[in-house]
């Protein structure tokens, strides 16, 4: 069954192209890695997927539905932490429950705790959840926003660049958690990253994005050399050979 | 307090003032963590131009100054959300031509015009009982709005996320917007133009030091914002002080106290 279908999707914020044509199907269950250059589009693809965008052109279908119209709680979202406002007064706890309540709780009721809490201890945070979320690590605050995300039961999770700034172990971890809802509950999983690594150990499809589409399928073809050498440019040569061989990291 | 209690314009400032104390310490919660403690200060001189406009025009200014303060509100949210401007850019823009428009109105009324320097740093003896109607109203329609503080404080923390979960974010800050231009209005005469930011931002900065849950923070800053009014009120008729001078150098007392015992507790730190 197909979760995700975008057909000749296209974005202009102005008279600039942010994306431009992009078509792909995403079966249900799968987990898919968004790649390319900084300035790529790919938040951008996942913002017009959660419908905080909407297409300059083409279509987005999810579960036959626009985004607009989806029940808001079949989707998780993770956003980049570096995005999070630390200034906000609010205890991990608290983030967890707009998971469920889809807004801001002033005192929230105890079976909303309860759940909360639940989500937290299955990723082995249970502690951090009377936590100011000010004072969280990266890696800290990325596991209350899974939780946040996973509280929910969705069916398609989206992540932007979930684990920047999380310690190696920190970002098993994460995986080891995301992979394991994914089997259990069959849910989709598109997810922004930088890491060809991550992309090619976890992903089943790799879609490399710069503006247009530059590959699509699975991580074995996509992330070759020519691939990326038309998403990252010329320049990007150097990097290309240092960087780990795809093929490498295939189980 | 007794004796102040008794004397027909003292209860008429204090029964605004309360009001006044509650709308702005409430919805400054909001102002605070958006950063947009300028609206505040623009607002209460877009206000000037209509209160201009009104004294011009030989009505009662409170009645041109709130939809002229209300459509100076709208404009600069209108101008935000479709520019790439930072917010304190648009409502400089916005309070600077509302302030020369007052300059002009209250040139072109070629007299004298003392009700002016009343507006401008608020008067205590000004509160009628129409402004007292006026502000109960704002008042019942805020309170009206209570059921949205869960979603303006979930745009206020992710407005991404407010997004994604279907909160109608932009019909929600026009409310906002509105709710807050028509209380610095209904606050001029109290407070003044000059002062009214701070009643919106200095309870709320205050609340925001001792509370390390939003929710906590709304309490405190109404707490705040109502006490310091009626302590601030009888501190004034005691020292014989401008009112709103006297409630804003109180709340900024109460400011520094949270300051100092937020330090030697550990909060008020980022993030706490």
């Amino acid at each position: 069954m197909i979760a995700v279908e975008t057909d000749n999707l296209s974005l202009k914020l102005g008279d600039k192209t942010v994306l431009d044509d992009i078509t792909c199907q995403v079966h249900e269950g799968e987990f898919v890695a968004v790649l390319g250059p900084n300035g790529a589009g790919k938040s951008v693809f996942l913002k017009l997927l959660l419908g905080i965008l909407t297409p300059s052109s083409g279509h987005i279908r999810i579960w036959g539905r626009a985004p607009r119209d989806l029940p808001s709680e079949w989707i998780g979202y993770v956003p980049q932490a570096k995005t999070h406002d630390r200034s906000f007064p609010a205890i991990a706890v608290e983030l967890v429950i707009t998971g469920l309540y889809q807004r801001w709780r002033g005192w929230a009721s105890a079976p909303e705790k309860l759940a909360a809490r639940g989500a937290l201890a299955q990723l082995g945070a249970e502690h951090l959840a009377d936590r100011p979320i000010g004072i969280l690590s990266g890696g800290e605050l990325q596991r209350v926003y899974l939780a946040r995300s996973l509280v929910r039961k969705p069916r398609l999770i989206l992540l932007d660049e979930p684990v920047t700034g999380v310690d190696s172990v920190g970002e098993n971890d994460f995986y080891e958690v995301l992979e394991a809802y994914r089997r259990q509950s069959g849910a989709t999983i598109i997810m922004v990253t930088h890491d060809w690594e991550v992309a090619s150990r976890h992903a089943c499809h790799v879609l490399v994005l710069n503006r247009n589409l530059i590959g699509f399928g699975a991580p074995a073809e996509v992330l070759c050399s020519d691939c990326l050498k038309r998403a990252y440019g010329v320049s990007s040569t150097t990097h290309l050979s240092s960087c780990p061989r795809p093929e490498a990291h295939q189980h | 307090m007794g004796e102040i209690l008794n004397l027909p314009f003292m209860q008429r400032a204090l029964l605004a003032g309360v009001m006044i104390g509650f709308l702005a310490s409430y919805l400054g919660v909001f102002v605070v963590q958006r950063g947009m403690g300028f609206l505040g200060n623009g607002l209460a001189h877009a206000a000037f131009g209509g209160v201009a406009l009104g004294l011009l025009l030989g009505r009662e200014p409170l009645i041109i100054a709130v939809p002229f303060t209300v459509a100076i509100a709208l404009a600069i949210t209108w101008v935000r959300q479709r520019t790439a401007l930072t917010s304190d850019t648009v409502i400089g823009v916005f309070f600077a031509a509302a302030m020369a428009l007052g300059v002009i109105f209250l040139s072109l009324k070629r007299e004298y015009s003392a009700d002016a320097f009343a507006y401008l740093f608020g008067s205590i003896l000004s509160v009628t009982v129409t402004d007292i109607w006026v502000t109960g109203l704002v008042m019942i329609f805020t309170l009206a709005c209570q059921p949205l503080w869960g979603r303006w404080a979930y745009a206020t923390f992710d407005r991404d996320l407010a997004l994604t979960d279907r909160v109608p974010v932009l019909l929600d800050d026009y409310i906002l917007t509105v709710l807050i231009a028509v209380t610095v209005v209904v606050a001029v005469k109290v407070v003044g133009i000059v002062l009214i930011s701070a009643f919106l931002v200095v309870p709320a900065a205050a609340a925001r030091l001792m509370a390390r849950r939003f929710a906590v923070m709304t309490v405190l800053s109404v707490i705040i914002g109502v006490a310091s009014v009626i302590i601030g009120l009888w501190l004034s008729y005691q020292l014989d002080l401008p009112s709103g001078a006297t409630i804003v150098l109180l709340q900024t007392a109460i400011f520094l106290t949270s300051l100092a015992v937020g330090r030697l507790a550990g909060a008020g730190s980022p993030g706490r």
